[in-house]
């Protein structure tokens, strides 16, 4: 049994239930309790919380109350004002398992919006999630269906450790098909293969394995047969889904939106050579967006994101031959 | 309090950080930051806590963590980065905690404590569960954004936090009076509209009274206290600092008023002691962190192959 809904309403049912399931979880900030009340009235207002604007201690406390007992989820709103949070997640949620040799865990979740396209400039948009994948003890999820935006944070709010949860917020308001409840747990680490292929593997994650898709569409036109790949969770990384197919395909294009310095696609890239230098038939490709802040501007941002004809010039520029049919 | 015991464990206190020190300057030893000199202000606050209350502090934690009653062999041995101490090696001096003592945090980062505090009383609250949270910091930590945060977040939230700072009068190598106005951290809590109280930190009786009847009050409301504690840090910002900073005119009216020394007097003058049962204690102490020590050097090293593990739960 599926239904069709929003990434942002499957966003919501999973906490609901998860919060049904367990009260030990609780949801807090700015503007949580006054824009569902839904949530308030079912859960009561202990356990959706309104916070003041002051991101630094709404991450502390969530911190403190993970290391005490509760399941936090923490809504930040948009990802550069992890910015003011950075201090806890890092610092405290992702080292203090480690530090303390062990004595507390730190189930949280930490919610923010990212992704461009919706034309509000680089303080509201910005793609961060490589700062948190280089911090140790954290899990980075950064989802592209509905169905995984509710399997995954099911996933993550039943995690013990640290989870930054980042939603593209174009993708959002993007209607999907959700499996009912019980067998909606996506597990994190799991790389998801969205359209099987021969010739070449794209890997992607978030809004960008739409621009994927659309590509191998493109090139299965032309008598191409791409693989793409969906990495979900970037922290733990799923690599073995992406070595086994660059085994077979021999051809790898890494697209994500964020840039290209020390981002996500560089650690695949450099995964690949390392580990299956010999399959590849062909330098490993990044499509990113430039090293530049997001340009508020439509045409500006829409030259900032990674677009599927680069996809498939990228490929075409390998592959003068159309494969045998 | 029992003022026996008080005295025991200042001088617990100070036999573990004169042989931390005296460990340095032999060296080559780990560094820390010494708590010398506010073992008044650890103990007097600690002993109006009950065991199922929880503890919050900074790097100067080795007062708080004795007088709790952790144990120096594993606090050596931690600073020490042995397997056996209370973070099995992964701490070092800076960040120890110890969960079967409440403590949850020993925060390096300078107002981290402040950051976390608030929700570790959440959770208690919640959970519906008894016991305050005592958030020990510096008069350096309230000049950082998070202690506005943190309290005002305590107190519109009605959490059960005892806010102690320990004014020591130097943040790192910057005079306190440098960074502010204000003669003390108590006229800032004032604003967010907690109750708060500035208390001589290194009267052990004073600082104790001053707790009890502020943990009191947490408990039966439920809402935080802000207890500034006057104190001075008797040696430097940490073991490597040569102290250049610090004259000897700054100096000693402070060490004249050493808290572990009016204690003493207090209590000889009380005839609650005896000069040769303080010569007793004295020695106890010494005794017992020269075992702690024997410990701990005898205590091995993690393997290896514990670098990768405790990341993830
Ligand atoms: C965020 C941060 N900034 C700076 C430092 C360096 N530092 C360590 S302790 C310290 C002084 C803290 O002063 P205070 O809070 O008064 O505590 P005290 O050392 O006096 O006990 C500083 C600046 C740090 N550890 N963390």
């Amino acid at each position: 049994m599926t239904t069709t809904m929003t990434a942002k309403a499957a966003l919501l049912s999973a906490l609901h239930e998860e919060m049904t399931r367990d009260d030990r979880v609780m949801l807090m900030g700015e503007g949580v309790a006054t824009l569902h009340p839904d949530l308030v009235m079912a859960f009561g207002a202990d356990r959706v919380r309104n916070t003041p604007l002051a991101e630094a201690i709404m991450a502390g406390c969530a911190v403190g109350a993970a290391a005490s007992g509760l399941r936090p989820v923490v809504d930040m709103l948009y990802a550069p004002f992890l910015t003011y949070a950075m201090d806890a997640l890092v610092n405290s949620a992702g080292k203090l398992r480690y530090m303390s040799g062990g004595q507390f865990s730190f189930p949280l979740v930490v919610l923010a919006n990212t992704g461009a396209g919706w034309g509000v400039g680089a303080q509201h948009t910005h793609n961060l999630e490589a700062w948190f994948v280089h911090s140790p003890g954290l899990k980075v999820v950064m989802p592209s269906t509905a169905a995984d935006f509710k399997g995954l944070l099911k996933s993550a709010i039943r995690d013990d450790n640290p989870v930054v949860f980042l939603n593209d917020m174009t993708l959002l308001h993007q209607a999907g098909e959700v499996a009912e409840p019980d067998d909606m747990l996506v597990p994190l680490g799991q790389a998801k293969v969205m359209r099987a292929g021969r010739d070449v593997t794209l890997v992607s994650y978030a809004k960008t394995v739409h621009t994927c898709m659309a590509a191998a569409e493109v090139l299965a036109e032309r008598g191409l047969s791409a693989e793409v790949i969906d990495l979900r969770t970037l922290k733990p990384l799923d690599m073995e889904t992406v070595l086994q197919s660059v085994q077979r395909t021999g051809h790898m294009v890494v697209v994500h939106e964020a840039g290209p310095l020390c981002g996500v696609g560089a650690e695949v890239a450099a995964q690949v050579a390392e580990r299956a230098f010999g399959a590849l038939k062909a330098p490993v490709r990044r499509i990113t967006s430039a090293d530049v802040p997001t340009p508020a501007s439509h045409v500006l941002e829409q030259a900032f994101l990674p677009q599927a004809d680069q996809i498939v010039s990228a490929v075409m520029a390998w592959v003068s031959q159309p494969a045998a049919a | 309090m029992n003022s026996i015991q008080a005295l025991q464990r200042m001088l617990l206190i100070r036999a573990y950080e004169e042989k931390l020190a005296a460990l340095q300057a032999a060296g080559p030893f780990p560094m820390s930051c010494s708590s010398q000199g506010q073992e008044a202000s650890a103990v007097g606050v600690i002993a109006a806590l009950s065991s199922e209350d929880r503890i919050l502090t900074n790097h100067r934690s080795a007062a708080h963590l004795i007088a709790r009653g952790a144990d120096p062999a594993r606090l050596l041995a931690e600073v020490m980065g042995k397997a056996t101490g209370y973070c099995k090696g992964k701490s070092g001096s800076l960040h120890i905690s110890v969960a079967e003592l409440g403590v949850v945090l020993t925060s390096t980062i300078v107002g981290g404590e402040l950051s976390m505090a608030p929700g570790v009383a959440l959770a208690r609250k919640m959970r519906r569960e008894a016991g305050i949270v005592a958030c020990f910091f510096g008069d350096g930590a309230a000049c950082e954004g998070i202690f506005h945060e943190s309290l005002n977040l305590a107190t519109i939230w009605s959490l059960p936090v005892l806010y102690v700072c320990e004014n020591n009068q130097w943040q790192a190598f910057v005079r306190r009076k440098e960074t502010m106005q204000t003669e003390h951290i108590s006229e800032w809590g004032k604003g967010y509209g907690l109750p708060c109280q500035t208390v001589d930190g290194n009267d052990a009786h004073a600082v104790h009274e001053a707790a009890r009847a502020a943990v009191a009050q947490i408990r039966d409301t439920g809402k935080p206290f802000l207890l500034e504690t006057l104190t001075y840090r008797q040696r430097g910002h940490f073991s490597g600092d040569d102290e250049a900073h610090i004259s000897d005119a700054e100096r000693a009216p402070w060490l004249k008023r050493d808290p572990i020394e009016l204690w003493q007097s207090r209590l000889l003058a009380q005839g609650q002691l005896q000069a040769s049962d303080l010569r007793g204690l004295k020695d106890e102490a010494l005794a017992r962190i020269e075992e702690a020590l024997a410990q701990a050097q005898a205590a091995p090293y993690p393997s290896p192959e514990a670098l990768l593990t405790d990341v993830y739960a």
